[in-house]
């Protein structure tokens, strides 16, 4: 999947998008009121919908709910969960926090980015995976945990983990 | 009749396979012509035994776990449905003992009800409380949460009657209940499984909560890693909505409530109540400074309630039994129970729900059973990434806020990780400052430098330069943090970081 960005113009706001993603964003910014306190729940309908928070999109929330640019990519990079550049095919989050390190998410951690050949936040070189971190999935009595996509796997070997990367195909 | 199987849909079921065994079950049944309904109920919380299936039967609800899609077929072959042999059978699923030595009252119908049916929820208990409160006047309501000594569970423990009471004495055209779903803290799961499993409960909480201070808004702010209990919860509030629970004129009452699911998007400090508003209000989620108070000057400046959803998930019970049967459990002021999540490296993790007292140790070894890897337990962290690390010689402490703090602890959401004697407590160290910087929301130095701080200096103690000077500067560097923070994720990381030092000093020897 290629970013939905084309070329910015700056007179317009929105205008780096191409015509898909910018009807995307349309339709999410319209199904809220005009208020504030919307900002979160329209980024996560722009998530949802294009897979990351394109920085071109940010004017036309920006103008919608009478935000400064500067002020909605302040909230945009404050959380962890948006991702201002598309992921790839699938998402794979790893727990990285307590229960799973006492049950081995180290050594999955270290195998998964060796296998992948990348750190956090990157995407494998063939755009299958990107790679992101999550600190407990709530899932720590079947230590250790990870998400793919929106599915919660527990009780990961390294074997299991294998078979979680096979599934999203081919990887290098 | 078709005969009733039950498999948790659950996250953590899930994770271990639970839809794909809910599918083979009725897909064999199918093949074989066995009439069944697949019910997919809450976890009970025997994680360990997820996916848990069970079979209604007359004498009660036989279980089977954990059961994987390879075990489906043999217990058909074995005569399932019904009370078969085989090797992971459990029998009558409430006469476990891992079952039975708990009080099980918020977690009441986790796992027996489904969760997302109304019917099944009245039947077994729901409504109760909302019915008692529904006949009482507001500061009855409240002095009842007063007297039963309920405090907050979202890690702060305080009281949440007076919580209530301050916002109640507030004059305002618009008050609002925020419940802090947030559920940040590692190791810690109750949150999740009660929304997952009985959400209804915290609806009639959050209704309870809105008749005590006058409140007709409320919004339930949960996490965006739980994807499973975001899906249920808003199925929740549309079927309670459907049948007149929420909106206006609640069941006929004259009243008004509606409640609001707002996502989170990971931010561990969102869990903190100042930031979690700044969040619900659109920006980014940086702490307030206090006072003012969130409950005088709160969501879009009114006087709000934030409570936990154990907190609020508490109350119905309390209403329906009274403050007293509330009071009457627990340990100096530390009253009723607590649903304790023992998760880590223990061979049975789950969800446990006691009167405050017990200790650590009948927990890890009643009903945890010790490791999971089968090695000796070493450390144990309760409360989350900002508890302290615990050694052997502390697993006596009972479960009580006040004895807790007595050692330098704390007890926080309840939430238990188990390491055993390969975790190198360094590193357990290191961690605590990395998430700190990772997470710290930036409006105060010591936390947002010192932690960044604190991994270097623990990469240098360990590298051995000069590892006294460097351990006399990590603890200047936790002093600086303790005292200079503004909110406990800058002012408690130096909890699991100095319990560290302190329990496990030959941990941070240099490394050759
Ligand atoms: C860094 C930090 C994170 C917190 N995270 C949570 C959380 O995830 N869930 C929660 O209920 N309370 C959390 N709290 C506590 C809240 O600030 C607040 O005390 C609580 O929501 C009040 O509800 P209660 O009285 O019912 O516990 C956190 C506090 C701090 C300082
Ligand atoms: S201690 Fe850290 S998280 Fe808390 S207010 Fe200060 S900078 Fe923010
Ligand atoms: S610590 Fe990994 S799921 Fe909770
Ligand atoms: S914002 Fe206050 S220290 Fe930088």
């Amino acid at each position: 999947m290629k970013p939905h960005v084309a070329r910015p113009d700056p007179s317009s706001p929105g205008s780096g998008l191409d015509a898909v993603a910018r009807a995307s964003v349309e339709a999410v910014i319209a199904s809220f009121e005009s208020r504030q306190d919307v900002l979160l729940p329209i980024l996560h309908g722009i998530q949802d919908a294009l897979g990351f928070v394109p920085p071109a999109s940010l004017p036309l929330v920006a103008s919608a709910l009478n935000l400064s640019r500067a002020e909605v990519h302040g909230v945009v990079s404050f959380y962890h969960h948006f991702r201002s550049e598309a992921p790839g095919r699938h998402v794979l989050r790893l727990c990285r926090a307590e229960a799973c390190q006492a049950m081995g998410a180290r050594a999955i951690e270290a195998h998964v980015r060796r296998r992948l050949g990348i750190g956090y936040n990157e995407t494998s070189a063939d755009g299958r995976i990107t790679l992101e971190p999550v600190y407990c999935l709530g899932n720590c009595a079947c230590a250790p945990s990870a998400m793919l996509d929106e599915q919660v796997h527990g009780r990961l070997s390294l074997e299991a983990v294998d078979r979680l990367l096979d599934g999203c195909g081919e990887v290098a | 009749m078709s005969r009733r199987i039950f498999v948790p849909r659950d996250t953590s079921a899930v994770a271990c396979g639970a839809d794909a065994v809910a599918d083979r079950i009725r897909s064999e049944a199918a093949r074989r012509g066995v009439d069944v309904t697949v019910v997919r109920n809450g976890s009970r919380g025997l994680c360990w035994l997820e996916p848990l299936v069970e079979i209604e039967t007359d004498e009660g609800r036989i279980g089977y776990g954990p059961i994987g899609v390879v075990d489906v077929e043999g217990l058909f072959d074995a005569g399932f449905p019904g009370d078969v042999r085989h090797p992971r059978a459990l029998g009558l699923v409430e006469n476990m003992a891992w079952l039975k030595r708990q009080l099980r009252h918020c977690f009441s119908r986790n796992g027996i009800t489904d969760p997302l049916d109304l019917a099944d929820y009245a039947a077994n208990g729901g409504w109760a409380g909302f019915a008692q409160a529904r006949s009482m006047a507001s500061e009855a309501i409240v002095q009842t949460v007063i007297e039963s000594g309920l405090r907050g569970r979202g890690g702060a423990a305080f009281p949440c009657g007076i919580k209530w009471k301050t916002v109640l004495d507030q004059v305002a055209e618009q008050k609002y209940i925020v419940c802090n779903a947030d559920e940040g803290d590692s190791g810690t799961f109750s949150d999740r499984m009660l929304i997952e499993g009985d959400p209804y409960r915290l609806i009639e909480g959050m209704l309870i909560a809105g008749r005590a201070v006058g409140a007709t808004k409320g919004y339930v702010y949960l996490r965006s890693e739980y994807p499973l209990a975001c899906r249920v919860f808003a199925e929740a509030l549309d079927t309670a909505r459907e049948a007149g629970w929420l909106g206006s004129d609640i069941r006929g009452g004259g009243r008004d409530f509606d409640i609001e699911l707002r996502i989170g998007a990971g931010a561990y400090i969102c869990g903190e109540e100042t930031s979690l508003l700044e969040s619900l209000e659109g920006r980014r989620g940086q702490v307030r400074f206090k006072p003012p108070l969130p409950a005088i000057k709160g969501l879009f400046g009114k006087p709000t309630v934030i409570n936990n959803v154990i907190t609020l998930a508490s109350v119905p019970d309390i209403l329906a039994n009274g403050a007293a049967w509330y009071r009457d459990l627990g340990v100096g002021r530390s009253r009723g129970t607590l649903p304790i999540q023992l998760g880590g490296n223990i061979r049975r993790g789950g969800l446990i729900e006691l009167a405050f007292g017990v200790t650590l140790r009948e927990l890890l070894d009643e009903f945890g059973g010790g490791s999971a890897s089968g090695r000796p337990i070493r450390a144990v962290q309760v409360g989350g990434p900002l508890g302290a690390y615990l050694p052997e010689s502390q697993f006596d402490t009972p479960l009580d806020y006040e004895a807790f703090a007595a050692i330098d602890a704390m007890l926080g959401h309840g939430g238990i990780v188990v390491f055993d004697d390969s975790v190198d407590m360094a590193e357990q160290a290191r961690f605590a400052m990395e998430f700190c910087a990772v997470e710290s929301c930036g409006k105060c130095t010591p936390c947002r430098i010192g932690s960044t701080r604190g991994v270097e200096v623990i990469d240098r103690m360990r590298a051995g330069t000069d590892a006294e000077a460097d351990e006399v500067l990590l603890r200047s560097l936790c002093d600086t943090m303790l005292h200079g923070s503004l909110c406990a994720l800058g002012g408690l990381t130096p909890l699991p970081v100095l319990s560290a030092l302190k329990h496990f000093p030959e941990d941070f020897a240099v490394r050759r």
